[in-house]
Order: structure tokens, then sequence, then C-alpha cells
């Protein structure tokens, strides 16, 4: 493998893969993203090496972000054991030659899919979501420029419609992922593929959240200490998912869940979709 | 003669209309030309003369329905003198919501209005509560001999004497101070005319001023205090009431 | 009763002209008090809806002020910001369309299109958004049990009805209407045309309808401006305008009535 390369001199491959430039130009873009918490900035997003849908977003924030000293923790789903997390783990190994660690705690950047770890974040710590789309209002207004209008005029009543409907035919939201939120009571911004269990955390995290979609070109901030609001009605509040159980293997009550199928008579159990927050609670209670 | 205060409702003066039919080569027509007239409260007046004379037209311009060419339609309204000719139209709708009635000698059906609506609309849309202007509306619809199962039902399909009298409940809805009739009785039979007569008594004895055509000799003896000619050749002589006016009751 | 109602609407010396050609508005003013329905008619291209478009925040016009009372003061719709303007417009203007389709959401429920105004208005509470769209389901003729239903599959007579309350759920205080029952049948224009009537009564909004249709102008407007090429060639009261019609043009255009 051409591994090495990355470190050689002469420079075939810049340090984190993107030349000093585009990594440069994102960062503005992140600069800005930060200024105006939730409003989408568009980027120049570049061909990675891998296809776009597969984080490339999140891959080139996570890039332009990176120094030599940074602790890199990868999830996907929750878990720092998946394909996609340990690859793109091992992309930034070679590439970028950084630390590499799969404990919340000790990262200094975290690039993640679909989760926001269980164990709170602090003031240290950068969150970097792959969000395939950015755009909340997409489902309804297919023109890009008319969505643009919306989010300029803070006119955010079609979004509105969608929780109305929801309730009106279910009694409740149906919305579970995704779930859209108010940035510091302006704009409408989508938290990425994240179950809404997680909004909560979005909500004055001591730690920066950036959002990266590579193929729709647009990154957008939620800084440190900001209002994230999640839509809802005065008397339909939002509400997170609850779990019946608790994880079958370290006994957690406070983490999301993922359901296994154990055989083919049916036979199911819950673990802590955070495989970090899982190993934790388990050596936590191995000390004790 | 009445003891009441003659107080003079409807002044016209000078008062002269043309049509031009521009879609016929632009023909003008004269239809009355320098025209003096004053109603007093609990006056009836009857406009006179032959067919085509232009008593309809000059009815309908005293409603402001056409506009004149020249001169002065001063009403009493609200304790305001407004000149119909030079009114804003807002103050023309206030003046015929309020003040000034017009009974026309054909229903304008409103479609699929029912017909105890169509005669509470006037009083209702001056914020008279709808029970009682349906109350009201009700009692006229009796007086006028209209059946109780049609009250219910659009006039569109009513026959022409049926229509007729709902377009005269109507027009009795509002106790207006001022009402025009345009041949009220044209199509009733001489029950329903003497209904008739009795509500344009009643409104006179009220203090109303009517200004009406009256076809029907029997119904214009009953209720016209004096004729006023309409027609080329005497209304420009009529420079005052006084000259052409004689009183018939 | 004798007091003026208050000044809604007043256009001054407004004037469009597209491509630099013949143009669509010239030199058009009115004014419009609240509970005053003013009629607009004219043939095709005579440029009434253009002078619509222009009042509803949609056309920029070349020349000419657009004056519409808020609150306590009055906003010059076209020298304000953007933004202000799109926040002042849905709340205070409503424009209802000819066709049902380009004022409604045909993929989501009845109550949902009636909802959305209100909801874009800060509404935030489910139970009485509900209790609105119900009131305004009725008032509009509608049975309350097709709330949930998609408006897609409603009559055009019914989509109309469910644009109007969508159109007036937010109390605007001005509604603009573009030929409100152009594509519907005889029976159901008649049946829209008395609802619109008693709506504007009850609500004492202030209306312009843009119509071709001499009927619907002589039932619904107070007012009536005859348009021809741009240009106002004739106003006043409704029933004078069409009883006693002085301009060559509106004299064609009543006399071509068919009589029913």
């Amino acid at each position: 493998m051409g591994i090495d390369l990355a470190f050689d001199d002469h420079g075939v491959y810049s340090f984190a893969y993107l030349d000093e430039m585009t990594k440069r130009m994102i960062r503005r873009a992140i600069l800005k993203a930060v200024a105006v918490p939730g409003y989408q900035v568009p980027f120049g997003s570049r061909e990675m090496p891998l296809p776009p849908g597969w984080g490339t977003g999140g891959l080139q924030v996570t890039a332009s972000l990176l120094g030599r000293e940074d602790m890199l923790k990868v999830i996907d789903q929750g878990a720092d054991d998946t394909t996609n997390a340990i690859s793109i783990r091992r992309f930034f190994a070679r590439v970028a030659g950084v630390a590499t660690t799969e404990r919340t705690g000790e990262a200094t950047v975290i690039q993640t899919r679909h989760r926001i770890p269980e164990r709170a974040l602090t003031e240290d710590q950068i969150i970097v979501f792959q969000q395939p789309q950015p755009e909340p209002l997409r489902r309804f207004i297919p023109h890009e420029v008319v969505a643009r209008k919306l989010h300029a005029f803070a006119q955010y009543g079609v979004m509105y419609v969608r929780l109305y409907e929801d309730i009106s035919r279910l009694g409740h939201v149906a919305m579970s992922s995704d779930y859209p939120v108010i940035v510091n009571g302006r704009y409408l911004a989508s938290p990425s593929p994240i179950p809404k269990f997680d909004n909560p955390k979005l909500h004055r995290s001591r730690a920066l959240a950036l959002f990266g979609a590579g193929r729709e070109r647009r990154i957008h901030a939620i800084p440190p200490f900001t209002d994230v609001k999640s839509l809802d009605f005065v008397d339909h509040p939002f509400t997170v998912q609850h779990f019946e159980s608790c994880c079958s293997l370290c006994g957690a009550q406070d983490s999301y869940l993922d359901e296994i199928l154990l055989d083919d008579g049916g036979r199911r159990a819950f673990v802590c979709s955070d495989t970090a927050y899982c190993a934790e609670q388990r050596g936590e209670r191995t000390k004790s | 003669m009445k003891d009441t205060i003659m107080t003079i409702l409807v002044s016209v003066d000078g008062l002269s209309k043309a049509f031009t039919l521009h879609t016929q080569g632009g023909a003008e027509i004269e239809v009355f030309k320098d025209v003096s007239l004053e109603v007093l409260a609990g006056e009836c007046v009857c406009l006179h003369g032959p067919s085509g004379a232009g008593k309809s037209t000059l009815l309908r311009s005293l409603y402001a329905n056409y506009k004149p060419d020249a001169g002065q339609i001063i009403v009493q309204h609200g304790g305001e003198s407004i000149d119909l000719v030079s009114a804003e139209p807002w103050e023309v709708l206030e003046v015929r919501r309020h003040t000034m009635g017009y009974v026309s000698q054909f229903l304008r059906v409103i479609p699929r209005v029912v017909t105890i609506d169509v005669v509470a609309e006037p009083a209702i849309a001056i914020g008279i509560p709808a029970d009682e202007a349906h109350a009201k509306a009700k009692a006229l619809l009796a007086r006028l001999s209209i059946p109780e199962r049609l009250w219910s039902l659009a006039p569109a399909t009513f026959s022409g004497g049926e229509q007729q009298r709902v377009n005269i409940a109507r027009g009795f809805m509002v106790n207006y101070p001022v009402l025009l009739l345009d041949e009220p009785t044209a199509s009733l039979d001489s029950a329903n005319r003497r209904s008739v007569v009795e509500l344009i008594n009643e409104a006179k004895a009220r203090g109303t001023a009517i200004v009406g055509i009256f076809h029907d000799e029997e119904v214009r003896e009953a209720v016209a205090d004096r004729l006023f000619e309409v027609g080329h050749s005497s209304v420009r002589k009529s420079r005052r009431r006084t000259a052409t006016a004689e009183a018939v009751a | 009763m004798k007091a003026r109602a208050r000044e809604i609407l007043r256009v001054e010396r407004l004037s469009k002209t597209f491509g630099g050609r013949v143009p669509a508005c010239s030199a058009v003013s009115f004014s419009l008090r609240q509970g005053e329905v003013l009629g607009i008619v004219g043939e095709s291209g005579s440029g009434k809806s253009t002078l619509l478009r222009c009042l509803a925040g949609r056309i920029q016009p070349d020349e000419g002020k657009v004056l519409i009372a808020s609150d306590d003061h009055i906003i010059d719709l076209w020298t304000m910001d953007e933004a202000s303007r799109e926040q002042f417009l849905p709340t205070t203007v409503s424009l209802i369309h000819q066709n049902p389709r380009d004022g409604l959401r045909l993929d989501i429920s009845a109550g949902g299109n009636i909802a959305e105004p209100l909801m874009a208005a800060g509404g935030r509470h489910y139970g009485s958004l509900r209790t609105t769209a119900l009131e305004w389901l009725q008032k509009v003729d509608i049975e309350k049990r097709r709330i949930d239903d998609l408006p897609e599959i409603f009559s055009g007579g019914m989509q109309q009805r469910l644009q109007i309350a969508r159109g007036l759920a937010t109390h605007p205080r001005l509604v603009l209407m573009d030929e409100p029952t152009g594509g519907l049948d005889v029976s159901v224009q008649a049946k829209l045309l008395d609802l619109l009537r008693s709506l504007v009564r009850e609500l004492g909004i202030a209306v312009v309808v843009v119509t071709h249709d001499i009927g619907v102008a002589r039932l619904l407007a107070d007012r009536l401006m005859v348009m021809q090429r741009g240009r106002v060639i004739e106003e006043g009261l409704t029933d004078q305008v069409l009883d006693d019609p002085h301009h060559a043009y509106t004299q064609l255009l009543v006399s071509s009535v068919l009589q029913g």
C-alpha cells in the first residue's frame, strides 16, 4: 500500500490527504458556519477516495481540522468497530499519522455517522457529522432557490406541516431520526440522521458540532453552548425514545439501544449502540 | 294637512341625464334635462308621464344607479346633507344602506340564497341581529302572502308575482327615511296590492319620503300626495314643484 | 355609522411594462377601505392580473406605490426590503388563485393546508390549529370528517373552497382574488359566490377581485374598475358602471354579456 507516501518529504499526498489550499477553503466555510449557527455554508467539495454518501463531507471537515497532536475517534451507528468506522480511522492514521482511539473521553476529534456518543462531550472536543442531506426543507421544497428564501425569511411553517400531518394521522410525530431543529432561535437545520434520542445532547453542548455534506457541498455548525430546539407543538412537546429493556451486555438504562436478533427462532436482545460506552460501563463494573 | 314638521329629505336641483350609445354609432339620447324636485318627510310623490318619458331613469338616478350629467341630488343622511351626484362611492353605499331604499321592478336573484335570507339581508347588513331580522322578514313575507313553505327556497323559480312580493318585502325590511318604488304593484292581484298600499301608507305615517312610479290608478290614488310630471315638454318647465305639482290625495 | 372605514390599500400611479413594449399597467391609482370589495374587470391582457400581482408582492412595478395599512402605520410595499416584505405579506395579504392547485398543497391534508399559514404565523398549539381548521372547513361548507383527506381527491369546487379557507384563516386585512370562480361549473360558482359574499361581510376584510365575469363582479363588488390596455377607463359604484356605462369599451363589455 502507498501509506508511507503521505509522509514522503516531497509529498505525494499532503497531510491529511487534502492539499493546504483546499483545507483552508474548508476552514473558511467552517468559520462562517460557526459564525452563523445552523446556516448551510456552501463549500467546494472535493473528490475523496470513497464514494459520495459514504461520508465524504465528514471526511473533508475532519481532514481540514486535524493537526499532528489530535486524537481521532470514528464511529458509525455508535460503533467503533464497523467497516466504515474502521476504514475512515485507518485512512486518517495513514494520511495524517494521527493517533486514534475508541475512548470518547480521549478523543479530540470525533467523526460520526448517525450517533452522538453517550458520554457527554467537552469543550476540548469537536464532533464531525457525516450528513447525507443537509436541507431539512428538501422533502417539501424541491427548489433550492425557494428553500433558501424560506431560510432567509425564517418562514418555517411548512416544516410544522410535517409535524401536524403526523399527529393528525398517527397521534404523534413519526420522525424518529434526522429530527429537525431550530439552531440559536434562527435557522432550521438537520442534525443529520441521528436518532431523535440524541437531539437533546446538541442543546448547549460543550463541544463544537460540525456537519459536512460532501455530495450536497454544504457545511453547517452548532457552536458550543448554542440553543438547539427540536420542533414541536406546545401541546405535543418533543420527546425522545424510551426503551423497555436495558443493555443486555452492560446493563445501562440510559443509553440508546440496538436490537439484535440472536437466532432463527426470533430471540432478540438489546445492546448499547455506543460500543465504547458499553465497554466502559462493563469495565467499571468489573473494577468495582 | 300634516302636523309633522315639513322636513325636506330629498332635494333635486337641475338634474340632467343623457345616454351616449357608443355601440350604436355614438347616438345621444337625452332623457331629461334640468329637473328640480323636493320631497318632504311623510310625503309620497308619484312620477307621472307617458311610457318612455324617463320616469324609471329619473328614479334610478335618484338612487345613484345612473350617473346624471348635471345637477344635484341632496339627501338628508344621518344629520348631514349628501349630494349623491358628487358623493364618493362609499358614501353612496352608506346612504343606500341606512337612508335610501329602492324597490325595483324585478328581483335581482342571487343564486342559491333562500327567500328568507334575501329579505332579511338589508337589515343584517346594518347590524340588526339575525334573529330579529328573520322575525321581521317572516312577518313581511306573511303579510305579502308568500306561503311559508317557500321561505326556505331560493326565489329563482318563483312566479313573477311572487318574486315581486319578495322584492317588496326586502325593500321594507329597513325603515329607510327615503324610499324609491318602481311600479311595486305591477304584477300583483288586488289583495296583494292592498297589502302593499298598507305598507306604503305605514311608511308615510312614519315620516318616510317616498318617490314612486305607480301605473295602477287605484294604487296611485291611495298613496300619492302629488304627481310630478316627467317628460321633455313638462320637465323643462318644472322649475319649482309648486309650478307643476298638484295634490291628488 | 357615518364614520368612514379605515383605508387599507392605496395604489398610486402604478405602472408596469414587460419587455419595454405595451404597458401591462399604466398609472393605475385607487384606494380601498375596510369591508369594501373592489372588482376589476376587463378582458384577457387588460393588465388586471399584473396589477393584482403587484399588490400581492409578486411582481415589482416599474413606477408607483402600493401602500398597505399595518397595525399602526402605513407600509410602502415596494420600498421596504425583501425580508421585511416577506414577513409582512403572509399575515396581511392573502392571494386566492384562479386554479386552486396553485394555492394549495395537494399532497398534504385539508387540515394541514389550513394550518400551514397559521403555523407560519407562529401557531404552535396543535389542538387550537386543529380547532381552527375544523371551524374553517365548516365555514366553507366542507364536511368536518374530510379534515385528514388529501385535497387531490376533492372536486374543483371543494378545492377552491379549501383554498379560500386557507387564505382567510389567518385573518388577512386584504384579500386578493384572481378569477376565484374561473374554472368552475355554473352551479358550483353560484355556491362559491354566496360563500364569498357572506365571508366578506362577516370578516369585514378589504377585497380586490379580478374577474372577466360581469355577473361575478355584480354579485361581489361594491365598486368596479374597468381596465383596458393597462389603463383604468371607468370606475365607480358597481351597479352604476354596469347599468349606466359611459365609456365605449365598458358599454361593449356589458352588452356582450349573455343574458341568463
